[in-house]
């Protein structure tokens, strides 16, 4: 058991140095949220999970953890990209299509 | 062993992030590296009250986790559309 969790971990560590990579190297806002949500994510769900494999009296409350970051991180990025977007923040030149404006008529009016 | 070879991996990403934070072009890419770099934190917390032996640690991680998530809506609502 403690092989298994010292692995899971390990292999978490790298997810999230490689979506620490892709925040440093990308060349966009949109394109560093990406990479710095879901690599992430997965990265800290193994690293966390891994923590209770090693110690299994652990188990729940890294159970816990790991699911209050699954369910925040990705709605927390959202509003950042959100707010990347309302405040004119640009694409990156290569990027292929935009399709924002579509859904500029259907948006809450306050 | 292992230990060692995720601390140089998550240490390593934070730097990463930390330069992102000091270059970055707009505010926005500085609020998504301190995001990335708070949820590497938060991993990084686990794992050293495993390696430390320290339950408390586990308490820490996930009132930082509370704490970074709010501070990143309330950062993003006030790029949306100020205070």
């Amino acid at each position: 058991m403690t092989l298994t969790g010292s692995i899971v971990v390990v292999v978490g560590a790298l997810f999230l140095f490689l979506g620490s990579l892709g925040v440093y190297r990308l060349p966009d806002v949109y394109n560093r949220l990406q990479a710095g949500t879901k690599c992430t994510t997965l990265g800290a769900f193994l690293t966390v999970i891994g923590v209770g494999l090693m110690n299994p009296g652990w188990f729940p409350k890294t159970l816990l953890i790991a699911l209050f970051i699954l369910l925040t991180n990705p709605i927390s990025s959202h509003a950042l990209g959100r707010a990347g977007q309302k405040s004119g923040v640009p694409l990156w030149e290569g990027s292929v299509v935009d399709r924002s404006d579509d859904f500029r008529d259907t948006e809450r009016t306050e | 062993m292992t230990d060692v070879v995720a601390l140089i991996l998550i240490g390593a990403g934070i730097v990463l992030c930390l330069l992102r934070m000091i270059r970055g072009p707009s505010t926005a890419d500085r609020a998504v590296a301190v995001d990335t770099s708070a949820t590497v934190t938060t991993a990084l917390l686990v794992l050293l009250g495993a390696i430390f032996k320290q339950y408390i640690y586990l308490d820490v991680a996930l009132v930082y986790a509370v704490l970074t998530f709010i501070g990143a809506v309330a950062i993003a609502r006030y790029l949306e559309r100020g205070l």
